[in-house]
């Protein structure tokens, strides 16, 4: 693991965490939340050093089609079918600084809704040339791209008629293990965010809004792929100005 | 009307559904020749220094059944109690060892499992040492925000008995939800998600 950065590292602790602005850990709307979410009080921890600190990972790790999801699956000289686009943006902290050599990974449906996975039972065909995983780094700017197909929308066991709007999954590591998070983008314009289910565990409109990427026309592809932009927001850090010290430090 | 502070909110979490093993450990998930290896398969190799240990266990529901489909990752300093990370600052962590880890529960038994070496002790905000420790976060389908939470170690009781953070647990009665049971090297740390047994849970 290398430090991508020239900065000076950040050693602040993070911002407390807004846990009115995430879901709670229970929402009975979300019927598997309802036996997999802690009852009692959680307990607060202002950052040590265990929280401060976290894993940062070099571009070495990735591998050429790594942001490709349309080829990084498929047969040589095949590619994924499905509408193709870009979806780009900037990871930032809450202080609108840039997350330079922040790991994405990411995780979607196929163009049909059908996930590749063994548990996954719906009746929509898999595509032989889709895999369904990426991951890229963060430059210099907080700036990530990868390629792939937009995702289908799929039906799941939840309640009678469920469906989840057409969605990529993130996952998405900053500088400290206190900014660990995995998240979801969806699709401008999709009249079904506003009826899922676990979209409605976020309770502010707001926080929901600031997951749905823009159709981006400016970085349209002419007759290739249209572009999505999707900014992911960290955790900021408190500047260690007038930090406690250790006495005699 | 006053000077706007000018900062963002944090995406909002959602949570890593059923399928997050595509994305995570895509081998372990059955999508090969993607990626060489699964991120963070692997947090020792053999020129690591420390005691080598195996840490296993499950996450349990509120009904007491283990998840089957949770993804765990874990975060701990070195043998010498040096974080391998850029905000390290108290010097350089032993190259061999990552301190990081992913693991999947086991698709038929729940199981996880981490090889990893003990910790040393690392500060607390006041510069007192914490006892020996690995931070955990846990995420699932029905789970909306990742939970942290801290594995301590069963065979160190008296800086289990100093540590400043276990100190600050009001109810006492659930100090050994944090306890991994030692058995020679090996430790076994199930996480109670609900009930009587519920794991402390951090806000970090
Ligand atoms: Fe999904």
């Amino acid at each position: 693991m290398t430090d991508l950065s020239n900065r000076k590292p950040e050693t602040g602790a993070f911002f407390s965490r807004d846990r009115l602005w995430h879901p709670p850990g229970l929402t009975p709307g979300y019927k598997t939340s309802v036996l997999r979410s802690p009852q009692k009080a959680l307990l607060s921890l202002d950052g040590t050093v265990s929280e401060i600190t976290g894993p940062v990972f070099g571009h070495s790790i990735l591998g050429e089609l790594d942001n490709d999801l349309i080829h990084n699956f498929a047969k040589p000289g095949e590619s994924a079918i499905g509408e193709r686009i870009i979806v780009h943006g900037r990871v930032l902290d809450e202080r609108a600084r840039p997350v330079a050599g922040a790991l994405l990974e990411f995780w979607q449906a196929n163009a049909g809704g059908r996930y590749r996975h063994k548990k996954e039972s719906y009746l929509a065909p898999l595509d032989p040339n889709f895999g369904g995983c990426g991951r890229t780094i963060t430059d210099e700017d907080g700036h990530y791209a990868f390629r792939t197909v937009k995702p289908g929308p799929y039906p799941w066991p939840n309640g009678v008629n469920d469906w989840r709007p057409a969605h990529i999954h993130f996952s998405v590591f900053g500088h400290g293990f206190a900014q660990r998070l995995i998240t979801q983008m969806y699709f401008e314009g999709d009249p079904m965010i506003w009826k899922c289910p676990i979209v409605q565990t976020i309770p502010d409109k707001a926080a929901v809004e600031q997951l749905v990427a823009a159709l981006d026309w400016g970085n349209t592809i002419p007759m290739d792929a249209r572009a999505y932009k999707f900014d992911i927001m960290l955790r900021g850090r408190r500047s260690t100005l007038f930090e406690n010290r250790m006495e005699g430090n | 009307m006053v000077q706007p502070l000018g900062t963002l909110k944090e995406s909002a979490s959602q949570t890593a559904g059923p399928y997050v093993h595509i994305g995570l450990t895509p081998n372990f998930s059955g999508i090969t020749g993607v990626y060489e290896s699964d991120l963070g398969a692997t947090i020792v190799n053999d020129r690591t220094l420390g005691r080598r240990i195996t840490i296993t266990g499950r996450v349990l529901d509120g009904t007491g059944t283990p998840l089957k489909d949770a993804l765990i990752e874990i975060w701990q300093a070195d043998a010498a109690g040096l974080y391998n990370s850029p905000s390290e600052l108290r010097g350089s962590a032993d190259p061999n060892f990552s301190g990081w880890g992913r693991s999947a529960t086991d698709g038929e038994t729940g199981e996880y499992r981490f090889e990893t070496i003990k910790p040393g002790r690392v500060p607390f905000r006041d510069g007192r040492l914490m006892a020996p420790h690995i931070s955990f976060w846990i995420v699932a389908r029905g789970i909306n925000l990742g939970l942290n939470t801290r594995l301590y170690f069963g065979d160190e009781a008296a800086a289990n008995a100093e540590d400043p953070v276990l100190a600050r647990i009001e109810h006492r009665v659930r100090v050994p939800t944090l306890i991994a049971a030692a058995d020679g090297d090996s430790y076994r740390f199930d996480i109670h998600l609900q009930g009587e047994k519920e794991t402390v849970f951090f806000d970090i």
